[in-house]
């Protein structure tokens, strides 16, 4: 990521040849590096991974209300697969990240697109496409619950513009009710999208695009066989960072269905938040918080290993 | 900067000045479509906030106010309810700033010094330790919740501001340190040779070379961690209980407090208000708040 994204946004990592200084105040400076990073290598190596392999080990416990060191193997998470409402929130995730991602990356690459044609007023339109991430979650949910409204939301507002019939109550409904969080999430993150894939346009060699062109290839068969398939390391930074949001979204839920009406619009996160928070099952919430650490670290390493792997490169 | 528009070249002289006029009122048409579709919500807040309950009953989402009143500001800012207790949002509002202050500043200034020792000095494994940094970034918290709920109760911090101002610093260090890593990164390392030929250590060639030039990703840094920090649900939700609570704590709780008619209105105020601090920042700053978002690609 760093690196593609250095990239776009002009940091360009190249001019890095150190050779020479090879005397003891560059030791004593590669010394003081390690010393002064050290408190921080220190906390984090505590405070995220030390209490991973900790909520790990709670996780083969039978802790309720108060950790509880007596081993008892993968009971809960045989346990907790074999939970329904496990099974929905998995399945939600599964629609809700499938939809959010594919319905962001569409969106933002079209805005983006269009964004880019000489646009007049461009500054101002990207801030308005941009704003809903300054903006947390808890305001989009609480702002969405209210636009989603079954009795003075959409609903009325349509039928004052004289469908007399229309309805649309997805957020008091137990089958929609997941939807109403992708409704609500790809309005607040395909401004992101855009912003990255614009980044992404704005790198794309112009010289290869007027090449095309002198070829005789029309401006959407350039986007399609050129540009599009020249994005493609801005398209895996956008899909990894949405699946990395998707996966973690908890505030959303709480404050637009609070994961029901019943369990209907659970994910993951929430289920993990509500048996260890209300219902002490600490070990079952445990191994929940485990299965999200593992979905993300799967994604996550890789793309960190891929980015690093590069950067190397481009330094020789 | 893109030199030339794709969509819209001229593909030949015949025609070219008719269907360009065309493409462009169709490009512009979308791009204004979907700025409404941006704005409506923050509309629809706005109109919320100025009605009363009676006209928000009769009326729909985007009618204007007919009798535009800023009472449910008042009541949001003064007397909103958290269940039976009435304190208003400003209470909440005065924590999440003396909570984001601190967080905000030290986790910036560790940020610097990380990066600086990141990039400037090739250690060994420099790779390795800053991708064990990067992946910090991506920590889903739920898998560090109950550590640290037991780990707060140990130090007698859970349910105050002291520990949320810790968490907040030690889950900002991967961004504020990757923000600067990436910025020091593309400073010329003859810069610091020459220091180092003139016998500067380490900090002060941090504190003369690379300090004095850091202002933009120092303003990106503190931006993103501000907008973070205020924005926060999850950390506040599980630490803090009552008026402790940071601010979207509060106006989750505000929203879900039902006893009687829902007021619409003071919800929408309490949540404009809320969301404004972060906002005025975007407005003012947003090209630093972009800059943070593209180097830092995460939002929580």
């Amino acid at each position: 990521m760093a690196g593609i994204l250095a990239e776009l946004y002009g940091g360009a990592d190249a001019a890095r040849t150190e050779k020479r200084p090879g005397r003891f105040r560059v030791g004593l400076a590669r010394m003081m590096s390690l010393i002064v990073l050290s408190p921080s290598l220190l906390i984090l190596s505590v405070f995220v991974y030390g209490f991973a392999i900790w909520s790990l080990v709670i996780s083969m416990t039978s802790s309720k209300l108060a950790p509880k060191y007596d081993f008892v193997g993968l009971e809960q998470y045989f346990a907790l697969w074999s939970m329904d409402r496990w099974h929905v929130a998995v399945s939600n995730l599964a629609i809700f990240a499938g939809l959010f991602i594919s319905l962001s990356v569409g969106l933002g690459l079209l805005l983006a697109i269009f964004l880019d044609q000489r646009i007049r007023a461009e500054n101002v339109i990207r801030s308005i496409y941009l704003y809903p991430m300054a903006i947390s979650f808890i305001v989009t949910g609480t702002a969405w619950k209210w636009i989603l409204n079954p009795g003075l939301g959409i609903e009325k507002l349509v039928r004052d513009l004289g469908w007399a019939t229309f309805s649309f109550d997805w957020v008091v409904n137990p089958n929609m009710s997941v939807y109403t969080l992708v409704i609500a999430a790809v309005w607040q993150s395909s401004g992101f999208a855009m912003a990255i894939f614009l980044a992404g346009l704005r790198g794309v060699d112009q010289e290869i695009i007027k090449a095309a062109r002198i070829d005789g290839a029309g401006p959407w068969l350039i986007y399609r066989a050129v540009i599009i398939p020249m994005l493609r390391p801005v398209f895996l930074t956008v899909v990894v960072i949405l699946t990395y949001q998707a996966v973690r979204s908890f505030d959303l839920v709480v404050s637009l269905t609070g994961g029901g009406p019943g369990f209907s619009s659970d994910l993951p996160a929430t289920f993990m938040y509500q048996f260890a928070f209300s219902r002490n099952r600490m070990a079952l919430a445990a191994a929940s918080g485990m299965m999200i650490f593992m979905t993300i670290a799967a994604v996550m390493v890789p793309y960190i290993y891929s980015e690093l792997r590069r950067e190397a490169r481009n330094e020789r | 900067m893109s030199a030339e528009a794709t969509l819209a070249a001229p593909k030949s002289e015949r025609g070219a000045g008719l269907s360009r006029l065309l493409g462009r009122i169709f490009i512009y048409g979308i791009l204004i479509l979907f700025a409404f579709y941006y704005l409506m919500p923050l509309f629809v807040m706005i109109v919320t906030s100025l009605k009363d309950m009676s006209e928000i009953r009769e009326g729909n989402l985007i009618s204007l106010p007919r009798n535009p009143t800023l009472e449910p500001w008042r009541v949001a800012w003064m007397e909103a309810c958290v269940g039976v207790d009435c304190p208003g949002i400003r209470g909440f509002y005065a924590n999440t700033f003396l909570m984001v202050l601190p967080a905000v500043t030290v986790s910036t200034l560790l940020g610097s010094l990380n990066g600086f020792a990141l990039t400037k000095f090739n250690f060994p494994g420099h790779r390795l330790v800053f991708g064990l940094i990067m992946f910090g970034c991506f920590t889903p918290y739920q898998a560090i919740l109950i550590p640290m709920a037991t780990v707060l109760g140990k130090l007698g911090l859970s349910g105050s501001l002291w520990g949320l101002i810790l968490i907040h610093v030690i889950y900002g260090l991967p961004f504020t340190t990757l923000f600067f890593r990436n910025y020091y990164v593309s400073i010329p390392q003859d810069l610091v040779k020459a220091a180092r030929v003139d016998g500067a250590g380490f900090f002060r060639i941090f504190y003369h070379i690379l300090l004095p030039i850091s202002a933009p990703i120092a303003i990106v840094s503190v931006i993103w961690q501000f907008t973070n920090i205020w924005n926060d649900f999850l950390f506040g939700a599980s630490f803090t209980y009552g008026r402790n609570a940071p601010i979207m704590v509060a106006l989750n709780n505000i929203v879900n407090t039902s006893t009687g008619e829902r007021p619409y209105n003071v919800q929408m105020a309490a949540a404009i208000m809320a969301a404004l601090p972060t906002l005025i920042i975007y407005v003012f700053a947003g090209r630093y708040f972009i800059r943070g978002l593209v180097a830092g690609s995460v939002k929580g």
